[in-house]
C-alpha cells in the first residue's frame, strides 16, 4: 500500500480546556483497533518513539485501568495512567488520562473510530480540568518533543 | 531551563489570567490605550495597568510614546513562539501517528 499524506489535525479553542485531534489511516477499524489497544502493537508506536515504551498494566476493558511509561532518550521516565470508562470494540473508548509529572490533573478522553469504508478516522476529543492544564500538557509535550527532535538531528548530523 | 523556556514560562504564568488573555485578544485587533482596553472591563484602571505590566514583564506586549499617550502593542513574534508549541505538538502526535501507519502495514502482511 502506497503511504498517503494523512495529516493530523488538532484544534484547541484558546481560553477553553477542550482538544481535538482528528487523523485518519489506510486500514478498516478492526486493524486500527487492534493496533491501538493490543499490548504488543502499542508499545511500538505511541512511546516518543520506536520501542522505548513500557507496560506497567493495560487491561482494556470498562472498568479497567492502564499505565504505561516512556522513556526519553535522557533515560528519565514519564509515567501516565488512566481508567477504562467505555469500550466498545472497534468503535470507541472513553477513559481518563493522567501524566505524573502533573498529578490530580485528570484529563477525559474519547476515542471514536470512524469506518471511512476501509480506511479509519479517528477522533480523539480530551476535556482537561482547567485551561491551565491543558496548556501545561502542551508545554511539557512541547518541552520533550523538542529534546527529542534534537536527538534525532544530532543522530543525523552525526551518523 | 534555557532562555526560550524562562520565556514561555513567563508568558504561560502571564496568560493564566482570563482577563490578560482577554486583553491579548483586544490588542490582537490593533493597538491600544490602558484607557480604552479597560473600558469592557468592570474593575479599576490600576488594576488594568498592573495586569498590562504583567503583560509587558513577560515580553508579550510593547509600548510606545505618544505624546501622552503610551499605546500598547501586540508582540506579534512573542505570540508566534507561544503558538509554535502547538504545532510541535502537533509533530509530535504525528510521528506517532506514522508509526502506527507503519504498524497497520506490517499486521496487514500477516493476515
Amino acid at each position: 500500500m502506497n503511504a498517503t499524506q494523512n495529516p493530523t489535525t488538532i484544534t484547541a479553542t484558546p481560553g477553553t480546556p477542550f482538544l481535538e485531534m482528528v487523523r485518519e489511516f489506510d486500514a478498516p477499524p478492526d486493524r486500527v483497533w487492534h493496533a491501538a489497544t493490543d499490548p504488543d502493537l502499542v508499545v511500538r508506536w505511541l512511546g516518543p518513539s520506536r520501542n522505548d515504551m513500557r507496560l506497567e498494566s493495560w487491561d482494556v476493558r470498562p472498568g479497567g485501568s492502564y499505565h504505561y511509561v516512556h522513556i526519553t532518550p535522557d533515560g528519565t521516565e514519564q509515567h501516565f495512567r488512566g481508567v477504562y470508562h467505555q469500550v466498545v470494540e472497534n468503535e470507541l473508548a472513553i477513559q481518563t488520562f493522567e501524566w505524573l509529572g502533573a498529578p490530580n490533573q485528570v484529563a477525559v478522553e474519547t476515542v471514536r473510530y470512524d469506518d471511512l469504508g476501509g480506511r479509519t478516522r479517528m477522533t480523539t476529543r480530551s476535556v482537561f480540568p482547567s485551561v491551565e492544564a491543558l496548556e501545561m500538557a502542551f508545554q511539557n509535550g512541547m518541552e520533550y518533543g523538542m529534546r527529542e527532535s534534537m536527538e534525532r538531528l544530532d543522530a543525523l548530523v552525526t551518523g | 531551563m534555557t532562555d526560550r523556556d524562562e520565556r514561555l514560562d513567563r508568558a504561560f504564568s502571564a496568560l493564566g489570567d482570563p482577563v490578560r488573555r482577554a486583553l491579548i485578544a483586544r490588542l490582537s485587533r490593533g493597538p491600544a490605550t490602558v484607557n480604552e482596553l479597560a473600558e469592557p472591563f468592570d474593575i479599576t484602571l490600576q488594576a488594568i495597568s498592573r495586569h498590562v505590566q504583567v503583560l509587558e514583564a513577560a515580553g508579550l506586549i510593547t509600548r510606545s510614546r505618544n505624546g501622552q499617550q503610551r499605546p500598547c502593542h501586540l508582540d506579534a513574534a512573542a505570540l508566534e513562539e507561544l503558538t509554535s508549541w502547538i504545532d510541535t505538538y502537533r509533530m509530535r502526535a504525528e510521528a506517532a501517528f506514522r508509526r502506527l501507519d507503519a504498524v497497520l502495514e506490517s499486521t496487514e502482511e500477516k493476515q
